[in-house]
């Protein structure tokens, strides 16, 4: 999976559990609970439905990253490139 | 033979609109079974029917404001009994303006105590549909009320993309005031507030997350939740309703939790029996309740049952919060967020992630002694995660 792949996935992934927002319209690196005002609960089910989509185990140690769609999309990509 | 009537899903509600039948007459309905969908201040509400029986006719026609107590259907309790369903719509009996009504004009129904935005049933409607806010709409009507026309010029206008349709955020503001100026006018509340080193329940939740896949895993807000609802278990004189004989505890906990919605939307819809879940139980629930507020896919009864409430400010709050009662109830309990701070461990200073929890407490029914060992009883169970 590209970066890009990964952050298309990401984007969708947002879009999903919170329909009121517009992912697309933020950078890689704003941080989406202030961008977006997405909240612990949002984030917690962004990585579940990632774990789910793609059947990878995203530690909980790592789930700092994912609270911008860069950090998100670089650790998917880091994580394909290591399998 | 039973009726069901427009139910007060609250003290402040005077009445409500039937926005949708999710029965129809020949139905046959349970306890429980979600019957309409009202929209009342609180958005709109999944009401459901306390009877077993059959729909024998609906009196109430969809889009219909009507005074709370008004009969809305009739329910044959004799269930074995068929009999013929009315033919054809239901004949609005009480109280009704037509949904389609052009052009829409203000009647007593758009200035009742508590009925929400100042809209016509047709703009309302029309904006439903379209996912548009309302408290977005500058009205052109009388006294600034909210037409069709307003609606269908907004909707032309409206560029933003990723509108969805939610809750009325415009009805819940009107709540939240009422609820709130209420509470602020009836209730002698009185404030407590302690802080204490969360290390205990923060280690804890790394260990128990980081050996589960994602969904499995908690969020503090879990742990916060179960804390201060087992400690109510312990302090009955903070969980139950202030009514006209006093204070009445209840027996069970139901814990309301404070859950923001994006575009400045709030309710405190409760999770059932909190203090008996197990905290992966909890979770679930909480998700559940925090995905459908969210949507504005609450129940009546979850707004109404609720005992007692938690307000918790996650992780971009501030330290401290001094919440407001949500009446009947005589206590919330507050939650700042984490901050990481110096901290005297004995005779040294360490840098600790500690966090502020505080109490509002309804004088009438409860005092600050008992409420200062309720906060403390809440830290205990926090630094015992494991008994969790």
């Amino acid at each position: 999976m590209t970066y890009q792949e990964a952050r298309s996935i990401v984007i969708e992934e947002i879009e999903n559990i919170a329909p009121d927002v517009a992912p697309v319209a933020i950078g890689d690196t704003e941080d989406v609970r202030e961008a977006l005002d997405l909240d612990s609960m949002d984030i917690y089910n962004l990585i579940a439905a990632l774990h789910k989509r793609l059947e990878i185990d995203i530690p909980d140690k790592d789930a700092a990253q994912f609270v911008t769609i860069g950090g998100a999309a670089r650790w998917l990509d880091e994580y394909t490139a290591r399998q | 033979m039973g009726t069901f009537v427009m139910p007060s899903l609250g003290a402040d509600m005077a009445a409500g609109t039937l926005v949708e039948w999710l029965k129809q007459p020949g139905d046959t309905v349970e306890h429980g079974d979600i019957i309409a969908v009202v929209e009342t201040d609180k958005g709109a509400i999944e009401v459901e029917v306390f009877e077993k029986g059959r729909i024998d006719e609906l009196l109430v026609e969809a889009g219909s404001a009507v005074p709370v107590g008004t009969p809305l259907a009739r329910i044959d309790g004799e269930a074995n009994g068929v009999k013929p369903s009315a033919t054809g719509p239901a004949k609005p009996k009480v109280g009704t303006e037509p949904v389609r009504a052009t052009p829409p004009r203000p009647s007593a129904l758009l200035v009742m105590k508590g009925q929400g935005p100042r809209a016509s049933p047709a703009a309302r409607q029309h904006a439903a549909e379209r996912g548009i806010d309302l408290a977005s709409l500058a009205g052109s009507g009388p006294d600034g009320a909210i037409q069709l026309v307003d609606v269908e010029r907004a909707e032309c206008i409206r560029s933003e993309p990723g509108l969805g349709s939610g809750p009325d955020l415009s009805a819940m503001r009107r709540a939240i005031a009422a609820a709130m100026a209420r509470s602020k006018r009836e209730i002698p509340h009185y404030y407590l507030s302690h802080r204490f080193d969360l290390s205990a329940a923060l280690e804890w939740l790394e260990r128990y997350n980081a050996e589960r896949p994602p969904p499995e895993r908690l969020l503090l807000g879990a742990l916060q939740i179960k804390a201060v609802a087992s400690a109510l278990k312990e302090f009955p004189e903070f969980n139950g309703f202030y009514g006209e004989e006093g204070f009445s505890p209840f027996p069970a906990v139901h814990l309301g939790t404070a859950i923001a919605i994006r575009g400045g939307g709030l309710a405190a819809p409760c999770i059932r029996h909190t203090d008996t879940l197990t905290l992966s139980d909890l979770m679930e629930s909480l998700r559940d309740l925090v995905a459908r507020t969210r949507r504005g896919q609450f129940r009546s009864s979850e707004i109404a049952d609720a005992t007692a409430t938690v307000s918790n400010l996650g992780e971009r709050g501030v330290e401290s919060l001094w919440p407001v009662i949500y009446p009947p109830q005589v206590a919330i309990v507050g939650f700042g967020s984490v901050m990481w701070r110096p901290w005297a461990v004995k005779d040294e200073p360490v840098v600790r992630p500690v966090i502020t929890t505080t109490l509002a407490g309804d004088h009438r029914a409860n005092n600050g002694h008992r409420g200062a060992l309720l906060l403390r009883r809440i830290e205990q169970i926090l630094s015992e995660p494991d008994k969790l």
